[in-house]
């Protein structure tokens, strides 16, 4: 089967490796000889000094070689990715949450070392600890970062010259990854200075950072490979530095390559999360529901560090509008240190929590004023020419197109009478079943809001065979960058996908890079990579024009071959001639986001090179004496620009919606008021099943939207953005409840919708609206 | 060494185990032992079915593949099974399997770290079912997170799989009797050593404290007896709780006798159903389907498909936990369980089995070994169970009713929670509110309202007590909405389809 370049549905590069479990993911990787494992031995209080450690068991376990604690560290015993100095890799002193890493165990086997951690006896002087926003606000409210204000107009004396305001606090769950894959380092020491790693990061670059500075070496004496992840959903963003820094540096005492891969439990208690948030917002708005002013206070649950809680907090902000127009607006972010673990990114980075808010307002509005959410909706989306809260234009506005369209396919308003009739049917007839329906956008901005992150490189190598080797600084998590990668340089070079092998990522072949998060893979990898591939095809065009005597116009690449004027080359011979010729056949490539600019301290800037669009139509049934529900249909039509690979396209779709499903509704964290983490595990931590998922589910791509700006082939990205879609479940299980009271009471849902917090909504509904 | 070794069989190679530790999983012994990499290990305690093998044994001389997590299933729990991992997959050809190529086609891994465990899955469930609908195989993937594609695809490649037929000329298919030959002559029973001290005992000899041992009767009197000998020792029967004492909390169980196997009679008398305590919840279902309508979905919401092969009906409840899922049915039931020591047995109410949290009426050596199910009578049965989740998660409140009417009066009334008590327990002052009145809205509304009286839940990170005492409530109000014959739907319907 031949693939040929873009906008064709060609399979996942490893899919055949995936099906027949030959896909190698770093716990599977063949060890040498003498590997040695490690295991971390976790804090048990939320916040305390340490006053003894007796670690003698521990080193008296049979198979232990040495335990490792921050003394023994050689470098800098920091992890901070802002390099804050915030995020020590074993805590020293004093431990700042419950499950933080305070020793390692280094043993011959990895159930020896794990066996060794637990007897561990230390003895903590308890200090007081704040497990979220608003026990944090109550202890005196210390930020991990400073915050941020966003601001245009006088949204005070907007709101205070509103005809109608509402007040409100909406208190919004995080969420844990659950990559199927954990955290996992693998480190061989090398001659002299020299540290390989393999791990499964999504950022190689910063790991090798952060274990030259472990080990006070240069970046140049450590390399970091990372094949394929088993998920990452931004967990594996920052959090995999730890791991790789314990396992480099037992590598470099002992001389003998380390490997650590905590236990399930331990990797959710012991790494970040998506931030929690507690919002305080308030709205005006005219008797049609237009919207004259708004502003919100988003206090977020950072845990101990800052971690990238500065950019996630930001990023909040950034979406607090959603698609809708606010004519005087103040938004704020505060950035609270709490004793809980350092939460992190996770796809969406905070942009969740900012829409969600957007959403809420919507939602207020439109019970206040007795209208379907939906014409609420239209009448605050942004016309182009618009400034954002952050004094961005919107340029690109296509979410008019996208309503209409979607509106049609899925039939909205006539399902939203069948399900204000089958509700008034249920009532009459006393059953407790209810029905909701909702119909939400969504336009998320692209570009990492560090603006220098924007970067890219690649690195082509031409063989003399014709076959191509591919890198590029990316990173695969199972979103099919590889491929789509691959399919552009097919396509550049006009052969077969089956010419080009995409290797691992390593900091060997392409330095510097970004971390591949953002949705931006594509963007920044398949732009670099392209530049790489006409380079290649420049010095090709030169060669052939000298040898053969013809024009540069007359060359062209397609079909596994090279016309040169009317002659057609196989690619592989054009390979050899220009090896024998002496040209070379390798290049970098690079590229950098044209456009972007961002002043955080005068909140006022271009973050985003472009939005990216979409909405959702869900239907749900809710059974009011449980607080159940289940998602009885589901629309989404999405942009994605024109589309590299549709097939592709279309998983990031389907899945990031019912991850975001899942964020909204089963899944649920739990602290205790010692400050552990009570759901550490998927036997207590509840993701979506495939029983959970929408019984009917529609997902179309806007194959007319083109991206106004020159991205790669003119897509857009993809992998964050249809996270934000789930909100239509959340909001249909809102409108569900909300019939319990004739739709007049703001359903006013806390995230995640458990079948508990809709039981209980239902209850205050209905008491409220007999009030 | 030993005489009685674990012998099973790997894919297409027999494996004879002289020595083995209780605890050992056949998931390290695949990764660690033969680098059969292939089945991942995502959360080593049998909810996310990366893991996931194929699993055959006989059944009365049948063959039956099943399956079940490698994390927690013992290796000497393999004894006598055919072991199938996702490298012994392939299609006619040689190439991929047509799961396997259903998978690709259809895009249905992204990460690929869970998709070994989703081939093998969908594989146990081609073999068994040729033509699956969408519900079939949303409950064959219950126990099977990804957390990628969002399921769409891998449904409609398992659908596709399906379609594309062939399961006559499968591998198992074709073996299938060459593999039941080489079963049966697998000598019944093991007892393996092995050696975990850290050096000779005073005698100059490793002391026996020293040694750990797994043992694997031939048969339930060999169970009761090598019990007996050993009342100390841990009793495996489906491992889906004990598996995770040595995955997660890494406490030793020698010595162990792994039961899996044994007490799979079920029995219909002319008035009850007699079942041994290690049917599973997979054979457990058709004998509720059976003789105990109204409650069929219950048992289907049990787990994933691979806990429902593994998970027993006697582990569960003689493991005494508060929020076990069949007590509150099998006590609402009136069932009686058989409890055995040596030769000697005897039979108790089950309610009467759970004394108080962590405390059960079980002597050192005895074992639960059947459970006696009274036949219905014509009585109304009903089960719900509340989770965060629908499916897969483990109950913050589950109940059982059995309510018999004569004359539009209700006359017996047996009302039973998990999730409420240390135990799982009746509802006296509900049952009470129950009995003898009119089978009415007013008679189930007073119920509601009396339940709160029998119990004092506690919040915890699965539900509140304020919101646990409100659905026991309302599960009364439900259970006369579903007799009162409304036109209306009075449940989720969770059906694809409507």
């Amino acid at each position: 089967m031949k693939h040929h370049g873009i906008a064709v549905e060609t399979p996942h590069e490893s899919a055949e490796l995936h099906v027949t479990g030959r896909a190698d993911y770093t716990d599977d990787l063949v060890l040498p000889q003498g590997a040695l494992h490690a295991y971390l031995g976790l804090s048990t209080v939320a916040h305390g000094t340490i006053r003894a450690m007796n670690l003698d068991a521990v080193r008296a376990a049979p198979g232990v070689i040495d335990v490792l604690t921050a003394a023994d560290l050689p470098g800098r015993n920091d992890v901070s990715p802002i390099g804050k100095g915030d995020d020590p890799i074993l805590a020293d002193g004093k431990v700042m949450f419950h499950g933080q890493p305070v020793f390692a165990v280094i043993a011959e086997t990895r159930e020896q070392a794990r066996g060794a951690a637990a007897l561990a006896r230390i003895d903590y002087d308890p200090l007081p600890h704040a497990l979220d926003p608003v026990q944090a606000l109550a202890a005196g409210g210390e930020l991990v970062v400073p915050g941020m204000t966003l601001q245009r107009g006088d949204s005070a004396a907007a709101l205070a010259a509103a005809p109608r305001r509402i007040d409100g606090r909406f208190v919004i769950g995080g969420q844990d990854h659950f990559y199927l894959e954990g955290q996992i380092a693998l480190a061989i020491p090398g001659e002299a200075d020299e540290m390989t790693l393999f791990t499964s990061t999504q950022h190689p670059t910063e790991v090798q950072h952060m274990v030259a500075h472990a080990l006070d070496v240069p970046a140049s004496a450590v390399v970091v490979n990372v094949r394929r992840m088993g998920g990452g959903f931004g967990g594996k963003e920052t959090q995999m530095n730890l791991f790789c820094c314990v396992a480099a540096v037992a590598a470099r005492k002992w001389r003998r390559a380390v490997k650590l891969r905590p236990d399930r439990d331990d990797d959710m208690i012991a790494t970040g999360k998506r931030h929690d948030f507690v919002v305080d917002y308030s709205v005006g708005f005219d008797d049609s529901g237009r919207i004259t002013a708004a502003e919100g206070d988003w206090y977020a649950r950072c845990g101990f560090s800052a971690d990238l809680s500065m950019a996630v907090t930001d990023r909040a902000l950034f979406h607090g509008d959603n698609a809708y127009f606010y004519p005087a607006v103040t938004l704020r972010s505060h950035p609270l240190r709490t004793n809980t673990v350092s939460n992190t990114a996770f796809r969406g980075f905070g942009g969740p929590q900012g829409v969600i808010v957007a959403e809420r307002i919507i939602e207020d509005i439109a019970y206040a004023t007795g209208q379907d959410t939906l014409a609420v909706r239209k009448a605050n989306l942004y016309e182009n020419g618009q400034l954002t809260p952050y004094h961005q234009t919107v340029e690109d506005q296509i979410l008019p197109r996208i309503f209409a369209e979607l509106e049609i396919s899925c039939d909205y308003g006539a399902r939203r009478q069948a399900v204000l009739d089958f509700n008034a049917a249920m009532d009459a007839a006393g059953s407790p079943i209810r029905r909701g329906i909702a119909l939400t956008p969504v336009k998320f901005g692209i570009s990492f809001t560090a603006t220098h992150f924007n970067q890219a490189g690649a690195l082509i190598h031409v063989y003399a065979d014709g076959s191509i080797q591919l890198n590029h600084g990316g990173t695969e998590m199972g979103q099919g960058l590889h491929t789509k990668v691959a399919q552009i340089v097919a396509e550049a070079f006009g052969v077969d996908l089956a010419r080009i092998k995409v290797t691992k990522t390593t900091t060997e072949k392409v330095p510097n890079t970004s971390a591949t998060a953002a949705s931006s893979g594509t963007d920044l990898n398949g732009m670099a990579a392209l530049d790489a591939a006409e380079k290649i095809k420049a010095r090709l065009v030169a060669f052939l024009c000298a040898a053969r005597g013809v024009q540069p116009s007359e060359v062209r690449f397609a079909r596994d071959q090279v016309m040169v004027g009317a002659e057609a080359i196989p690619f592989h011979e054009v390979a050899q001639l220009a090896y024998l010729a002496r040209v070379p056949l390798s290049a970098t490539g690079f590229y950098a986001t044209p456009k972007i600019h961002w002043d955080r301290k005068a909140g006022r800037g271009r973050p985003f090179y472009y939005f990216a669009y979409g909405a959702a139509c869900a239907e749900v049934s809710v059974d009011t004496l449980t607080g159940e529900y289940v998602i009885e249909r589901a629309d989404v039509l999405h942009d994605v620009g024109r589309s590299i690979n549709p097939a592709l396209d279309r998983g990031q779709i389907e899945g990031a919606f019912v991850q975001g499903t899942g964020w909204l509704t089963s899944e649920e964290l739990v602290w205790d008021e010692t400050g552990r983490l009570r759901t550490h595990a998927p036997s207590t931590y509840k993701i979506p099943l495939a029983s959970d998922r929408p019984k009917v589910f529609n997902v179309a791509l806007a194959d007319w939207s083109e991206n106004r700006e020159e991205t790669v082939r003119r897509s857009k990205a993809v992998g964050e953005p249809p996270f934000m879609l789930g909100i239509s479940v959340f909001e249909a299980i809102g409108h569900a409840v909300a019939s319990v009271a004739g739709y007049k009471i703001a359903p006013r849902l806390d995230a995640p919708a458990t079948p508990e917090r809709v039981l209980m909504a239902v209850q205050r509904l209905r008491q409220d609206g007999e009030a | 060494m030993t005489d009685a070794p674990i012998r099973f069989l790997l894919n297409d190679t027999e494996i004879v185990l002289t020595e083995a530790g209780p605890g050992d999983t056949l998931l390290d012994f695949l990764r660690l032992g033969r680098g059969l990499t292939g089945t991942k290990e995502g959360c080593a305690e049998g909810d996310c079915g990366a893991c996931t093998v194929v699993a055959g044994r006989l059944h009365g001389g049948a063959l039956v593949y099943e399956p079940v997590n490698a994390c927690i299933r013992f290796l000497a729990a393999c004894h006598g099974c055919h072991i199938v991992t996702v490298e012994h997959l392939k299609g006619p050809d040689g190439g991929l399997h047509p799961v396997q190529r259903a998978m690709v086609e259809h895009h249905a891994s992204q990460c690929g770290f869970c998709t070994p465990g989703f081939v093998m899955a969908l594989y146990g469930l081609w073999m068994e079912n040729p033509a699956p609908d969408v519900v079939q195989v949303e409950t064959a993937l219950q126990g099977n997170l990804c957390r990628c594609t969002g399921y769409e695809p891998i449904v409609r490649a398992a659908l596709a799989a399906g379609r594309a037929g062939g399961q006559m000329q499968d591998a198992l298919a074709v073996e299938r009797a060459a593999v039941t030959a080489k079963l049966a002559a697998i000598p019944p029973g093991a007892d393996v050593f092995r050696n975990v001290g850290r050096g000779a005992g005073p005698d100059g000899e490793t002391p026996f404290h020293n040694m750990e041992r797994a043992v694997v009767p031939a048969d339930t009197d060999q169970f009761a007896a090598v019990l007996a000998a050993n009342p100390q020792a841990t009793i495996v029967a489906g491992a889906t709780d004990v598996g995770l004492w040595v995955t997660k909390m890494m406490r030793p169980i020698s010595p162990a006798i792994f039961v899996g196997h044994l007490m799979k009679e079920i029995e219909e008398t002319p008035d009850a159903i007699r079942i041994g305590a290690g049917i599973t919840y997979s054979e457990f279902a058709p004998v509720i389907a059976a003789h105990f309508p109204g409650v069929e979905d219950y048992v289907l919401r049990i787990g994933g498909w691979q806990i429902r092969n593994a998970g027993t009906i006697g582990g569960n409840i003689a493991n005494g936990s508060p929020i076990g899922e069949m007590p509150p049915l099998l006590i609402a039931l009136g069932a009686r369980i058989v409890l055995r020591h040596g030769e000697t047995r005897r039979e108790i109410a089950l309610e009467d089995f759970f004394i108080d949290y962590g405390k059960q009426d079980r002597a050192p050596g005895e074992f639960l070994e059947t459970i006696v199910i009274p036949k219905t009578g014509g009585a109304i049965l009903a089960a719900y169970k509340l989770s965060k989740r629908a499916s897969a998660d483990i109950s913050a409140v589950a109940a059982g009713f059995r309510v018999e009417v004569r004359d539009d009066r209700i006359v017996t009334a047996r009302v039973a929670f998990g999730g409420m008590a240390g135990v799982s327990k009746r509802a006296r002052h509900a049952e009470n509110a129950l009995i003898g009145q009119p089978f009415a809205a007013e008679t189930f509304e007073a119920a509601a309202r009396a339940v709160a009286q029998d119990f004092n839940p506690l919040s915890d990170f699965r539900a509140s007590l304020a919101y646990r005492h409100a659905v026991a409530a309302n599960f009364f109000r439900r259970f006369w909405l579903e007799q009162a014959g409304l036109e209306a739907p009075v449940r989720l319907n969770r059906a694809v389809g409507d």
